[in-house]
């Protein structure tokens, strides 16, 4: 197929991005530390790291130990809190940067409403990422967005206030991913974030202790690739007609034309961007090589075409 | 800050270490003492974040310009593969990374403290001191003579030297801090470096506290990226103005920081759910950089 005009953009939903390829959360620091190693205009998107209401001081040290192909982490959501982002590191993110995606976490509705009102009224913040594994403070619960009544409330709040869409990052809830992602877009999302890093702990044997500060954190890495997978698989099976972000494990550009074929219309790189910065652009990369040997001419080509065998399973929510 | 793909000119080991010569002119000339570089491991292997290792020496003029040294202690995985790196072999690396060490503008004694393979950052230091005319003293130490870092070297850079080792197997037996008070008065100490893991330089800290001396310290504490990405790496540090503590990233604040303003309580008493003194009968093992 000779002059087929090839492109990475992506377009999910009406928001547009120049490459399939953003840097996940907590994984972008506060735009200026990477300077030289990437050029920022090859990122399709930038997430900043998780912002509160409060400043947070963050978990004790260490906050992250290393394990087979991935790292078991806990950073306790470090951040200087809404009016100190919004008035110091808003402008360095989006200066000469990619489209910026805030993320937002709470433990109350109402702090999900404020921070999503902070950040109206800043053109450079292209969307907001809700950050959904946070201890439910209001109902006693231990995660803020495992249950579909507070999906609905909170997501449906900051859809509702929001000018800029909105995506849920679904918390590590396997089994109920697709019951979660349907409530979320029924109550006003633009898309979705799958999935949030699953719980993890690393034990330091020699001192009988845990290896975090924070004893339990998360795994991310090459390692979890295959659950992200899953759970992209199980979503968009559910939900073929929602944009879906994919998060965890890709490291390569086969990686991520993985999450493509599983379902995904874009995907973060996080873990491999502390390891090499100019990551999101080397994946994107080879998205752009599978594409040119495929022949094909966007990543919305690959999406979704994962051929399963005949008979496997059907989807379990139906919309 | 620059990346580089830097071919390994020579290896050797030194004690219980071993010793990278890197061809990296674009860092080196850029490194200054107490600053790191963040080094790529193998593809295939499960080991994933970068190794960060504080820069031995790095050569702007004469027959090595353009190289770098680092020193690694094979305790983990990363560190023991890159201990076996070879001559013309490739290692990514990104450097110069962090702040490195001030110098004085008007005191000229200066002391240099650490123990094991902390002490490979201040030669660099020395160097750089003695270049600005300065009166270079050092205090090296090691649980045995395998673990003294180059105590020849150090003898060639530094008017005097106090070797303290644990098992008395060179120098003094005893600990750093056991030569400090008799240095500090011999050498008229004006000003302090050192490096090592915390609660060495709390220790440090303390005493030039109650000597009113000026000092830095090099933190090693883990670090994910290196780069100030990942917030993995913090260590309190007071508010100029008094009012309360930031967690400051190591690798972009740091690592060296003046341990009057650093919260060792506050890092410390956290810090004991991750590094206790092993139960009764268990070894201590040495996890970073690993």
């Amino acid at each position: 197929m000779p002059g087929v005009n090839r492109t990475l953009s992506v377009d999910l939903g009406g928001l547009v991005l120049g490459t399939p390829v953003l840097v996940a959360s907590g994984c972008g620091g506060s735009g200026r530390e990477t300077a030289g190693l990437v050029d920022p205009k090859k990122v399709g998107g930038v997430v900043s790291r998780t912002i509160t209401v409060e400043a947070r001081k963050g978990s004790p040290t260490p906050r992250v130990a290393e394990t087979p192909s991935a790292i078991v982490w806990d950073t306790g959501l470090q951040n200087p809190g809404i009016d100190a982002f919004v008035s110091e590191e808003l402008p360095a993110l989006s200066r000469g940067g990619p489209p910026l995606f805030v993320s937002i976490g709470g433990r109350s509705l109402e702090e999900y409403v404020r921070l999503t009102s902070a950040l109206q009224g800043h053109p450079e913040v292209v969307a907001i990422e809700v950050h959904l594994s946070e201890p439910d403070d209001e109902l006693g619960r231990p995660l803020i967005g495992g249950h579909v009544d507070r999906m609905t409330e909170i997501v449906g709040a900051c859809a509702r206030m929001s000018l800029v869409p909105v995506f849920a990052k679904l918390p590590w809830a396997p089994t109920q991913l697709a019951e979660l992602a349907t409530a979320a877009m029924r109550a006003g999302a633009h898309g979705v974030v799958v999935v949030d890093a699953p719980p993890a702990l690393a034990i330091d044997a020699q001192r009988l202790k845990p290896a975090l500060g924070a004893a339990t954190g998360r795994l991310a890495g090459p390692a979890v690739k295959p659950l992200t997978l899953a759970a992209v698989h199980e979503v968009a099976r559910a939900l073929p007609d929602v944009p879906l972000v994919a998060v965890g494990g890709v490291r390569s550009g086969l990686d991520a034309v993985e999450m493509l074929l599983a379902g995904a219309w874009a995907l973060q790189v996080g873990t491999a961007t502390l390891v090499d910065p100019a990551a999101p652009v080397r994946v994107a990369q080879g998205i752009a090589r599978y594409l040119k040997g495929k022949n094909l001419a966007s990543p919305a080509d690959i999406r979704a075409r994962l051929r399963l065998p005949a008979g496997a399973g059907t989807p379990e929510v139906q919309v | 800050m620059k990346r580089a793909r830097a071919e390994v000119l020579s290896t050797r080991k030194v004690g219980g270490f071993h010793s990278l010569t890197l061809v990296a002119p674009e860092i080196a000339e850029r490194a200054r003492p107490g600053q790191f570089l963040a080094v790529e491991m193998p593809d295939g292997r499960d080991f994933v974040l970068r190794r960060h290792v504080s820069i031995h020496q790095a050569s702007r003029r004469g027959g090595w310009a353009g190289t770098l040294e680092f020193v690694v202690e094979p305790t983990g995985p990363g560190t023991t593969w890159l201990s076996a790196v070879k001559a013309h072999e490739f290692l990514d690396v990104i450097g110069p990374l962090g702040k490195g060490f001030a110098y004085p503008k008007k005191l000229t004694n200066c002391l240099l403290v650490a123990e094991g393979r902390s002490a490979a950052a201040l030669y660099f230091l020395a160097q750089e001191l003695l270049l600005r005319h300065k009166r270079v003293d050092m205090v090296i130490g090691g649980e045995t003579l395998e673990t003294v870092f180059k105590p020849i070297e150090a003898k060639r850079l530094s008017q005097t030297v106090a070797v303290m080792t644990a098992d008395g197997t060179l120098g003094e037996r005893g600990g750093l801090l056991d030569a400090l008070p008799e240095v500090v008065e011999r050498t008229k100490t004006e000003v302090v470096y050192a490096a090592g893991d915390a609660p060495t330089l709390q220790r440090v800290a303390a005493f030039c506290r109650t000597r009113n001396l000026p000092a830095q310290v090099m933190i090693e504490e883990p670090m994910a990226c290196g780069f100030g990405l990942c917030y993995a790496c913090v260590v309190p540090v007071a508010r100029a103005d008094g009012s309360g503590y930031d967690n400051l990233r190591a690798c972009v604040d740091g690592p060296v920081f003046n341990p009057a303003r650093v919260l060792w309580d506050v890092w410390r008493t956290e810090a004991a759910t991750m590094m206790p003194t092993p139960p009764e009968g268990l070894p201590v093992v040495r996890t970073w950089p690993g």
